[in-house]
């Protein structure tokens, strides 16, 4: 509706005191304004989220201060550090607990794609292979202004997200998944080895 | 029922369960575990009877990745050892390098080494503090304090290496760059500032009922205890033992500074919390020396090879005395450009070790508050 409705007279009709919105600006407006992050840091970068929720970089600002231990209680999961192997089936497991809808946002190399441990025989070569991931923070460890303009990417996306339609969100979709197969420890490695639904690196040809 | 058989409590209490044990999984998701660590504990009723440790979740192979990458290629990865103090985690590793390949480090050098040190302590010793009092329930607001003061400091080392916390600063034979005039006016600003801030959290906390309740006689630990477990650090010196390797080793320029080593009595938690308090006045005292006394000069020895640098055969273990504890790095060469060995010998990992005694016969919520006092940063117990 708010797409339908000229800009111009819905400002003109706030200024008598009337104000126009939709359900779905209504409710999104509220989503985005209070994500609660879940509590938990896996190494280096978490010290950086910490120092974004501490004094001087404020979360609340954005309304992302409400750090909860529970994975029940959580929106967004920040995955801040080195996903080891051995800790990647409980980060599934973690997504899998928080209640929908859910967000992720994998900050730093590390939860991208292994960072400077890739080569390391105990790391996980980025969290996408297991978890859905909504936005990715480049750095080592990424500075506290880039967590929160990935915050601000995040409010962003669920500002844009549909309730309704063809084109609506996910976790609204009763045909999309909202948990996801916890791997297992293999003789070598984790089994799988990647959620092929979610991760499809493209291939690359070499001539 | 008469009045006697009632005021009896029920039969339930005081078999404490029928003398079942539960077994409690706390971690590796948990506030209060200061990363991933996790620790399966036995409880009869609120009483910890066994403590188990599980490790591993962050290991990240450093050491393996050490022995595959050349020396000066490792000296970023120290910085991810104990994130909090990766300035110091860069002098333990130069200052063994240098004594396998006898290089000599610049005077000035070894004074911005010292400072910035000694900085580090500052913004890790503060950190700790107010974890330790979240741990506690003081949740919050200590750590809001001890973030800004900890903000101010990263702020000296962002503007001198270009990163706030992986300062990757110090290479064999001296540091990368030198530091300005101004650079090291803004350092006494904060060093001068600082103790206004140490007195204003005494005067909170350290006399504050709940933390002397929740702290005194809670993991109380011996010192002897302490020396065979092979403690080092506030750990160590709460216990009484006077044991810092500033002053036994000597290394870097630390005979040249007036410090008093604090020392504690008990073992409990309070007094390593009080330990760390203390020694964060000590570090004010030496940065303020430091800082008079720094001459001017290189800060880089210029005859050492940055390019294919291959030390002689041979071993060398050098250590400091890191925020944390005795910090050292242990390196055999065989004239590679790789170390052949390369092993750490992580504080935290080996103050660690005596966790189970210091939480059997306390509750679960002290094994947080003891947990904390032991000062883990996870990056290092794992590697
Ligand atoms: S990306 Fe860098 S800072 Fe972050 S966890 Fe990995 S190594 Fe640490």
């Amino acid at each position: 509706m708010s797409d339908q409705i000229d800009g111009g007279l819905r400002s003109e009709l706030q200024r008598q005191g009337i104000w126009v919105t939709s359900m779905e600006e209504l409710y999104n407006w509220g989503r985005k304004n209070s994500i609660w992050p879940l509590q938990f840091g896996l190494a280096c970068c978490a010290i950086e989220m910490i120092a974004t929720a501490a004094s001087r970089y404020d979360i609340a600002r954005f309304g992302g201060e409400v750090f909860r231990p529970s994975p029940r209680q959580a929106d967004l999961m920040i995955v801040a550090g080195t996903v080891t192997k051995k800790m990647a089936p409980q980060i599934v497991r973690l997504y899998n607990q928080m209640p929908d809808p859910k967000y992720v946002i994998s900050m730093g190399a590390c939860a991208i794609s292994g960072g400077p441990f890739k080569q390391g025989y105990n790391v996980l070569k980025g969290i996408d292979r297991y978890i859905p991931v909504d936005v990715y923070i480049p750095g080592c460890p990424p500075r506290p202004e880039a967590l929160l303009h990935a915050f601000m990417e995040l409010q962003r996306k669920i500002d844009s997200q549909k309730l309704t339609g063809n084109a609506k969100a996910e976790h609204l979709d009763p045909m999309q998944p909202s948990e996801f197969p916890v791997p297992a420890f293999g003789a070598h490695d984790l089994e799988p080895a990647a959620n092929p639904r979610l991760f499809q690196p493209p291939k690359i040809e070499r001539s | 029922m008469n009045t006697t058989e009632m005021l009896q409590p029920p039969p339930a209490m005081t078999s404490r369960l029928d003398g079942e044990l539960m077994e409690v999984s706390m971690g590796p998701q948990h506030p209060s575990t200061h990363g991933v660590f996790r620790m399966n504990v036995a409880l009869d009723g609120e009483m910890v009877v066994k403590l188990k440790p599980v490790f591993g979740y962050l290991h990240r192979n450093h050491e393996k990745i050490g022995e595959n990458t050349s020396y000066l290629g490792s000296m970023p990865y120290t910085d991810r050892l104990d994130y909090f103090c990766s300035m110091t985690n860069n002098w333990a590793y130069a200052l063994s390098v240098e004594k396998l390949a006898g290089i000599e480090v610049p005077e000035r050098a070894e004074y911005l080494r010292v400072i910035l040190a000694e900085l580090t302590r500052l913004q890790n010793h503060a950190s700790l503090l107010g974890f330790l009092l979240s741990d506690m329930g003081a949740w919050g607001t200590p750590l809001m304090y001890a973030f800004r003061e900890r903000e101010k400091i990263l702020d000296l080392f962002e503007s001198l290496s270009g990163s706030r916390m992986m300062c990757d600063y110090m290479r064999f034979g001296g540091c990368r760059v030198d530091a300005g005039p101004d650079w090291m006016e803004r350092a006494k600003k904060i060093v001068d500032l600082f103790p206004k801030f140490l007195d204003e959290f005494e005067k909170l906390i350290l006399s504050n009922e709940i933390v002397i309740m929740r702290t005194q006689e809670v993991g109380k630990l011996s010192a002897e205890l302490a020396i065979n477990a092979g403690m080092t650090g506030p750990m160590l010196r709460a216990c009484g033992v006077n044991y810092d390797i500033r002053k036994v080793d000597g290394y870097g320029f630390y005979p040249r500074f007036k410090f008093r080593v604090p020392l504690g009595e008990h073992g409990d938690c309070y007094d390593r919390l009080m330990m760390r308090a203390l020694e964060m006045h000590e570090s004010v005292g030496i940065l303020k020396q430091a800082m008079e006394q720094i001459p001017a000069g290189p800060v880089m020895n210029p005859k050492v090879k940055i390019r294919a640098f291959r030390p002689p055969v041979g071993e060398a273990y050098g250590r400091i005395e890191g925020p944390k504890g005795e910090l050292g790095f242990y390196l055999i060469s065989d004239g590679g450009t790789n170390p052949y060995r390369y092993r750490v010998r992580p504080p935290s990992f080996i103050n660690l070790t005596v966790l189970e005694d210091l939480c059997l016969g306390h509750t679960v919520a002290d094994v947080m508050v003891i947990l904390g006092s032991v000062d883990i940063v996870l990056g290092e117990v794992d590697r």
